[in-house]
């Protein structure tokens, strides 16, 4: 019943890495390498959970099934912030601003159609519908009157 | 049956191996907290169901028979509230999971049984929660709690019942938890993972999203008390923050939720299409194996849900063409379910008709789903009643349709006692008519362009809001004649023996009602599931 | 001896101590699943607006204190240590052992959380710094700043809540360990509170980075 007791050799070494791996990320940040900063300091963080996870927590000598649990745990955060970050990521792609509906409210696009271009404001028409109908089409013949169309 | 009768009265089985409220109150028997799960969740459907009333009646006039639109939104929130989280989330999970998971197993109880209660008793606290909420001045941002009405402009009681939500959600997740470590480490001797009962396999993906999705809502919820309270502006625009975040961090569980309710009564109905059939399961591992991807491909479409909400283009088409991707699975188990009733020795008693009624509605309302999963036809149909008719479809006439189908079929292993199947099929039919009189005219009027979440609507739509508010009265006396003759035959039914459905799978093997440790000594498998005809 | 003490110690649902043993360390890891899924809704709104607002979390950032958030990463490895140490001694039955590296974690993780809130937390009230309550720095970018403290406070007070609902578990284990409830077939208690206390450890070894070390301090 009692599984795998880890000598205490090897719970020191692994205490003195992460001790040293957190020393490492805290003085890489003091050191200017641009983007790879960020990236430096995930992948050492990997590395201290990693450990933390294989060591600390047995997973070295548990079943298979919980190494497939904590995979799955990653793998759907990964699911999440990835599909959502596509979505704000991708906002800037189209050529009308983001959210273009929302864009004519902003009061400088208050004249403006959809495509961003100056609306001209036309009275609406109105129509006489005493006409009849168009014999071919059965549609209503419709005639604008006089001086309703605005400029 | 003068001997039977004497059996039950002597024989010692779950129900009455001890009395008195402490005895149910304390209880770690997980059949025991099924009943007490069922009696809450009951109460939890009459909350809602009320105010599904009200608002029925209520839109009988296009200006609104009754209420302000305030009020009104308070009484659509409430029916999501409740019927969401507190009714349908639980429902089978809860109820048969519970009962049914260790017996189906071949296990004397689940893993983790204090766990157990402490699930319901978790559940009770979230739900007394949301009823405060709703006795103290409603909530009415919607069930879905969208910000910033939520966080900064609502006068309602958006804490308590966001709270409510989380504390129910804890429940959700240790159900689940601890269906996964029983199915993974308690099955019987010769129970490999493919002589499960379908159940247990749908039990198992429904667990898998209970588990993954369920915390990611908890700390959304508590992002929305904390601007709310504190004005920690997460969601805020006016620091940079984006309502889109919630939407989406919202979504990411409450679309694998809907799955949560789906699963399970497609467990429930492959139980019942093999026995009513007499007949093996068509395609057993391609059921099993299409409940898995069903949970798995359902976290990766949740961006369905906001295809005008401002969300970029580009995500729209990939959680569109995702959100085709995941009617597939459902498809295959609908045709083999069919494919099972072929040729078989078909029956018609209650459950049958809840599983049939099932099939045809739940393939009606996942056939709507593909016109709002498709972009173009869902910037017109987004907020409409055609998706209160696509998601009733499922729900309703999917989802509680498993759920009565499950009750009546282990209603004699559950209580011992076989209730009168004559009205119970009358009652099936009553439903039936009634639920597609009540949301087949919101398909119309949703296309035609009636919104959702509005107290008012244009008179032109006032036939088919009448149409559907008459069937929900039809539907609403379809569910009172279960919950009349059900505690009816509790006392006066005849005695149920072990096996009265000539059932297979390890729950009809032990007594009706069962002991409490469900089995004398634990059983071995030595055959397929669903042997019928062998 | 092995009868009794087992038939004491295997729940009435198991068949065998192996069996009892694998189903709470499965559960555990479970429930940390969902730990993942809980602390990562924070993590993915985190994503999503430092990378919309880089300067002004990389400002919000560097008004942290580098040297106090290494120390509280030591720290935590430290109780991880004497954790792990812990649940040895309670396989191998070791009773003072597990007494003494039990106590030793108590300490840690109050010690940790000490130095949050009287070091970090306090300086950080007093110089205006908490949104909601008085925020009130007034530079460049000064709306992300916001944000980014929005984030620190609702990320590190979650990982302080549990820290503190650990602290607490392991206080029972304690009084539990004084009375020699454990040993070689009965410390599964102290396994998983082990993991969970672990995780918490997992989730700083993730936040110092991304709080404290953003933007670089070069």
């Amino acid at each position: 019943m009692p599984d795998h007791v880890v000598p205490k050799k090897i719970y020191f070494a692994i205490f003195a890495s992460l001790l040293a791996l957190t020393g490492l990320t805290t003085g890489m940040a003091y050191v200017n390498l641009g983007p790879w900063n960020t990236i430096v300091a995930l992948i050492i963080a990997c590395c201290k959970a990693t450990l933390v996870a294989l060591f600390f927590m047995h997973l070295r000598w548990s079943p298979r099934v919980m190494r497939v649990v904590l995979l799955s745990a990653l793998l759907w955060l990964a699911i999440l912030i990835s599909l959502t970050t596509t979505d704000f990521f991708s906002r800037d792609w189209i050529p009308i601003p983001e959210g273009w509906e929302s864009s004519l409210l902003r009061r400088e696009n208050f004249n403006r159609n959809p495509r961003g271009q100056p609306a001209t404001w036309r009275e609406p028409q109105s129509f006489a519908r005493n006409a009849g109908r168009d014999a071919s089409t059965n549609l209503e013949v419709l005639t604008p009157r006089a001086g309703t169309s605005g400029s | 049956m003068a001997t039977a009768a004497v059996d039950l009265d002597t024989r010692v089985h779950y129900l009455n191996a001890g009395y008195g409220i402490k005895s149910w109150l304390l209880t770690t028997d997980h059949k025991r907290i099924a009943i007490l799960y069922m009696a809450s969740i009951t109460f939890f459907f009459l909350v809602g169901g009320i105010a599904a009333v009200l608002i029925r009646i209520h839109l009988i006039e296009p200006n609104g028979a009754i209420f302000e639109p305030g009020t009104y939104n308070k009484l659509f929130s409430m029916h999501g509230i409740f019927m969401v989280f507190f009714f349908m989330i639980p429902s089978i999970p809860a109820v048969l999971g519970n009962f049914l998971v260790p017996m189906m197993i071949g296990a004397r109880d689940l893993a983790f049984p204090k766990l157990n209660l402490l699930s319901w008793y978790i559940f009770m606290v979230g739900g007394c929660l949301a009823l405060y909420a709703v006795i103290w001045g409603g909530v009415d941002t919607g069930w879905t709690f969208y910000t910033p009405l939520s966080t900064t402009y609502a006068n309602t009681n958006v804490l308590s019942a966001a709270l409510g939500v989380f504390v129910s959600g804890f429940s959700s997740i240790l159900t689940g938890l601890n269906f996964v470590v029983t199915i993974h480490k308690m099955r019987a001797p010769g129970m490999t993972w493919f002589r499960m009962p379908l159940f247990l396999w749908a039990m198992y993906a429904t667990s898998i999203i209970q588990i993954l999705g369920t915390p990611v809502v908890a700390i959304t919820l508590v992002l929305v008390a904390l601007e709310r309270l504190f004005h920690v502006g997460v969601f805020d625009p006016a620091v940079g923050g984006d309502p889109i975040l919630f939407q989406h961090l919202f979504w990411f569980y409450s679309h694998p939720a809907v799955y949560i309710m789906i699963l399970p009564s497609m467990g429930v109905v492959s139980e019942l299409v093999t026995c009513f059939s007499k007949k093996r399961i068509f395609g057993y591992s391609f059921i099993a194996f299409s409940s898995v991807a069903i949970a798995v491909i359902s976290f990766l479409v949740w961006g369905h849900h906001m295809f005008v909400s401002g969300q970029s283009i580009y995500a729209g088409i990939v959680f569109s063409a995702l959100s085709f991707l995941v009617a597939i699975p459902s498809a295959i188990k609908v045709f083999n379910w069919t494919a099972t009733l072929y040729k078989g020795s078909v029956s018609y008693q209650a459950p049958m008709l809840y599983a049939l009624g099932f099939i045809g509605l739940f393939t009606m309302g996942g056939l709507t789903g593909l016109f709002l999963a498709t972009l173009a036809t869902d910037t017109h149909l987004h907020d409409t009643y055609f998706v209160v008719g696509h998601f009733h479809y499922i729900m309703v006439g999917g989802a509680v349709m498993g759920y009565l189908g499950g009750i009546h079929f282990w209603w004699p292993k559950i209580t011992g006692r076989l209730y009168p199947d004559g009205w119970a099929r009358l009652a099936a039919a009553i439903i039936f008519i009634g639920f597609n009189l009540t949301f087949f005219p919101q398909y119309m009027v949703g296309y035609l362009g009636m919104p959702r979440r509005y107290a008012i609507y244009p008179p032109e739509f006032q036939v088919l809001n009448v149409m559907s508010s008459a069937g929900a009265s039809i539907l609403a006396v379809g569910y009172a004649i279960p919950l009349v003759y059900l505690i009816w035959s509790m006392r006066y039914g005849p005695v149920a023996g072990p096996n009265p459905w000539g059932a297979k799978g390890l729950e009809w093997e032990t007594p009706s009602p069962p002991p409490t440790e469900n089995f004398e000594e634990i059983p071995v498998v030595r055959e397929e599931a669903y042997a019928y005809g062998e | 001896m092995a009868d009794s003490h087992a038939g004491s110690a295997l729940a009435h649902q198991f068949e065998d101590l192996e069996q009892q043993h694998d189903a709470a360390d499965l559960g555990m890891w479970i429930f940390l699943a969902t730990e993942v899924m809980f602390f990562g809704g924070l993590f993915a709104g985190y994503t999503i607006y430092r990378n919309l607002y880089e300067p002004g979390f990389a400002a919000g950032s560097h008004m942290l204190n580098v040297t106090i958030g290494a120390i509280n990463t030591a720290v935590l490895i430290c109780s991880s240590l004497t954790m792990a140490l812990a649940v040895r001694a309670a396989q191998i039955g070791k009773r003072s052992s597990l007494l003494t590296c039990l106590i030793l974690t108590i300490m840690l993780g109050l010690a940790f959380i000490l130095i949050k809130l009287t070091l970090e937390w306090r300086h950080d009230y007093l110089e205006g710094f908490v949104p909601g309550l008085n925020f009130t720095f007034a530079g460049p970018n000064a709306k992300s700043v916001e944000l980014f403290f929005c984030f620190y406070f609702t990320m590190t007070g979650v990982h302080a809540l549990h820290m503190v609902v650990g602290v607490g578990v392991l206080g029972v284990l304690l009084a539990q360990a004084w009375k020699g409830r454990f040993g070689p077939e009965r410390y599964n208690a102290v396994e998983t509170a082990g993991l969970y206390w672990h995780f918490v450890d997992i989730v700083w070894i993730f936040l110092f980075p991304l709080l404290y070390l953003i933007g670089g301090r070069y």
